[in-house]
Order: structure tokens, then C-alpha cells, then sequence
């Protein structure tokens, strides 16, 4: 089988300042991979890679047959295969739930209003808030509008999730009912990379970690290897996240 | 005072007024191009913005309005009619502001919800129209309303250049005759007051309803 995700010897700078300095590690399908690391040492940034949201400068970056270290990557059909869900949630205010799960299965796939909601209708009971649908963002709370913002990227049925930090601005009540909604995607197949701080998390539910440390991975394996670190910084880390 | 001076007043009102929705319908549509044009990510367009708003926002209305008026004379054209040459320097006037309020009020909603939308494969226009521009929109408007009342006060400037007949042009007009400045210039600025007040406390309102800055 083929990998979903392939980065080979990739590199990525910001001007002068290079934040990935060549990493190379791929994803097959159906695994969820957590990756951990020290603020700054490259972690969001190589998950923003993978939807495009940022170009690469080296090496080569392969995610879902779309090769996004060339010019000519097809970004509709990229982001049709992938979804990725942010920290700051980033629902769209002014819509509710439904209209904000609803909006790209109408207007990027072009589903008719009856179709989109009851797609909309679908996902949202998926991760437990059909009640909520008429809700506005604002009336939720953030560990809902996290939810939210998970079915609105799975409205689109996409291949790969990518989680970017998504706890790390709820308390730990609401941090527990979004991983519980991760939890049962990963049990549901999904391909999953999340960048997280979650330690027990990444511990139960990831297949593998990868620990990133200035802008190369610096241990990767089962996630055995957060209970016995190869290496001394792994487990450096370990202690100051718990 | 004689009743025709009141009438005369008032038709001056009716002058301010139809220069005033004139003004806010073209210098609206043209601030929403120049809005638009602001945030393009072609820096040669973001520049002709850029400059634009400079040069309109530099120049006094007076010299725009004299402009207007006279440049086309210059020209060789034929005489301008009043109302247009006010309408038209008005507008470019009130299009430089408006297209740098609404400038500002694009920019402000985050960018993390135009990646939002990136990321769900919307293309730049639905990001545009079904994203960033409700939001901006609900941010414009008090200050949109707020300009209004701007507007409707500048229009007297279009009295001492084209002759157009509006609220002080009358005034000034009567006054001549009469020479009671107190009385007519007074009656005309409570005229504007009437006018600009329901405004203002429209643009009051409409802050408190969207209150923005807690969202």
C-alpha cells in the first residue's frame, strides 16, 4: 500500500530562517500519527505544509497523490482530499453550525441546499451536537465550536485530517469531549496527523509519534516511546509536558 | 420673515439632499471598487489604490469641486451642469474615504478565516462573498453611516463653487437681499442639524447593536 503522506528530505523557510531543515517521514493509510515538539521546532508548520497553507522550498512532499512540491498542484482537488482543523477553531461567525458545515459540500461540491443539509445534519450528529445545528459560533462553547469546526471538514469526506493544536485552547472538561469526537474518528479508519500537546492522548490513540525537534524529527516510533525515550531530549520533553 | 425665503430653504434642503444620496450611491460603488482594489494581491492594482485614496484624501473638496467644474470648460467641453460637477467631485471625494474605511474593515476580519475557507476549497471570490464580506459589512457600517453625515455637510461646499443650489447656496442667496445673516444662516444650520442628527444617532445605535469589538 501506498502512503497517503510522503515527505522526502523536505525543507521549509520563512525568508532567511529555515523551519524545516529536511524532513523525511511518510503516513499510511489509516494510521494517526501525533506529532509533539517544543514550541518553534517546526511542528505546525510541516502540518500547514501538508494543506499548502504554506509552500515548501526543498525536498519533496507527496499527500494524497498530490505533489505539493510543484507549482502545478491541483489545490481544489487537495483540499477536497484533506481537512484540517485549527486551534482558534475558525468557524465562520456570522453562520450557524449547519450554514458553517453546510457551505462547502454547496459550494465546492456543488451539493443542492436538501443535499448539504442533511450532510450537515449527518456529521454534526456525529460529533454529538445535532441539537445545536441552529446555533450560532458564538452561542457555543469552545470545545462545541471545536466540534463544529471537525464536521465541517469531514462534510467534505476527506481522505486526511490534519489537527493543528486543537485542545490547546479549551480547559480540560472541553478538551476531553473533542478528543472523545477524535477518538472515535481514529476507531472509524480515518488517517489522522495531529500536532498536539496531549501526551496521554498521543499515548492511547496514536500509532506513532514522531517528536520534532529544531526543524528535523529527532525520535520517531510506537507510542512506547513516550513511556521509554531513546533519547535523552525525548525524554527532557516528556517531563517538562506532564 | 417672508414665506418664500422658508420655501426657498427648504428647496435648498431638497438640493443637499439629492446631492447627498448621489454622492453616497456613486462614491459608494467607487469606494467598494477602490476597497476591493486595495487588497488585491496584484501589487500594481494595491498601488493605483494606494495613490488614489492619497491624492483624493490630499486635495481639498474646493479644489476637486473647482476642478470638476472648470476642467471640463478648459477642455473645451461645454459648460458641466452644476449637479454634475458637484455629484462628481463628491463622490471621488467621498469614494477615496469610503474605500479606506471599508479597506480597513476588510483587513480586519482575521485572516485565519480566509484560510478557513481556503482550506474547504472555496475559491477566492466565495471566500470573498460568503466569508470575508459579511463580516467587513457588519464592521462598515457604523462608520459607512458615520461618513454619511460627513457627506451631507460637505455638500455646502459645492455653494461656493458651481452654483448649485443647495441648502447654503439659498441661504446665502436670501441673505443677500435681506442682510439678516443670523436668521438665515441659523435656519439653515438647524436644517442641517435635522438632517445630520437621526444620522448620528443611527450610527450610535448601529455601534451599540453589532459591538463589534467584543466578537
Amino acid at each position: 500500500m501506498s502512503a497517503l503522506v510522503k515527505f522526502v528530505d523536505m525543507h521549509k523557510s520563512f525568508g532567511d530562517l529555515e523551519i524545516l531543515k529536511g524532513v523525511t517521514f511518510s503516513v499510511e493509510r489509516g494510521e494517526v500519527v501525533a506529532i509533539i515538539g517544543q514550541s518553534g521546532s517546526g511542528k505546525s508548520t510541516a502540518l500547514r505544509c501538508m494543506d499548502r497553507l504554506e509552500t515548501i522550498q526543498g525536498g519533496e512532499l507527496w499527500v494524497c497523490g498530490h505533489a505539493l512540491h510543484r507549482d502545478d498542484v491541483d489545490l481544489k482537488a487537495l483540499r477536497r482530499d484533506v481537512g484540517i482543523v485549527f486551534q482558534s477553531y475558525n468557524l465562520f461567525p456570522h453562520l450557524t453550525a449547519e450554514q458553517n458545515v453546510a457551505l462547502a459540500p454547496r459550494l465546492v461540491a456543488s451539493k443542492s441546499h436538501a443535499e448539504a443539509s442533511d450532510i450537515a445534519q449527518a456529521v454534526l450528529s456525529k460529533v454529538g451536537l445535532a441539537e445545536k445545528r441552529a446555533a450560532y459560533p458564538e452561542q457555543l462553547s469552545g470545545g462545541q465550536q471545536q466540534r463544529v469546526a471537525i464536521a465541517r471538514s469531514l462534510a467534505m469526506q476527506p481522505k486526511l485530517m490534519l489537527f493543528d493544536e486543537v485542545t490547546s485552547a479549551l480547559d480540560p472538561k472541553l478538551t476531553g469531549e473533542v478528543l472523545r469526537v477524535m477518538e472515535r474518528l481514529a476507531a472509524d479508519g480515518m488517517t489522522m496527523i495531529l500536532v498536539t500537546h496531549e501526551m496521554q492522548f498521543a499515548r492511547n490513540v496514536a500509532d506513532r509519534v514522531v517528536y520534532m525537534r529544531d526543524g528535523r524529527i529527532h525520535e520517531m516510533g510506537g507510542p512506547e516511546i513516550l513511556i521509554k525515550p531513546q533519547t535523552p531530549e525525548l525524554a527532557d520533553f516528556i517531563t517538562h509536558e506532564q | 420673515m417672508q414665506p418664500q425665503f422658508l420655501l426657498s430653504l427648504l428647496d435648498g434642503v431638497l438640493g443637499t439632499i439629492v446631492l447627498s444620496v448621489l454622492t453616497f450611491i456613486c462614491g459608494g460603488l467607487a469606494g467598494f471598487v477602490v476597497a476591493l482594489a486595495r487588497i488585491s494581491p496584484l501589487r500594481s492594482v494595491s498601488f493605483a489604490a494606494i495613490a488614489y485614496i492619497q491624492v483624493f484624501q490630499g486635495i481639498p473638496l474646493l479644489v476637486q469641486m473647482g476642478l470638476a467644474y472648470f476642467g471640463p470648460i478648459l477642455l473645451g467641453f461645454e459648460s458641466v451642469p452644476p449637479l454634475a460637477a458637484a455629484a462628481l467631485a463628491m463622490s471621488v471625494f467621498a469614494s477615496a474615504y469610503l474605500g479606506q474605511i471599508w479597506y480597513g474593515c476588510l483587513i480586519s476580519v482575521a485572516k485565519p478565516q480566509w484560510e478557513a475557507a481556503e482550506c474547504l476549497g472555496l475559491t477566492r471570490w466565495q471566500r470573498m462573498t460568503r466569508v470575508v464580506l459579511p463580516q467587513a459589512m457588519r464592521i462598515a457600517t457604523p462608520p459607512t453611516v458615520g461618513f454619511l453625515v460627513i457627506i451631507v455637510k460637505n455638500t455646502s461646499v459645492s455653494s461656493l463653487v458651481v452654483g448649485y443650489q443647495e441648502l447654503t447656496y439659498n441661504a446665502k442667496v436670501i441673505n443677500n437681499a435681506t442682510f439678516e445673516p443670523f436668521l438665515y444662516f441659523g435656519l439653515a444650520g438647524i436644517f442641517y442639524f435635522l438632517i445630520c442628527y437621526p444620522l448620528s444617532v443611527q450610527s450610535r445605535a448601529l455601534e451599540r447593536k453589532f459591538n463589534v469589538g467584543t466578537r
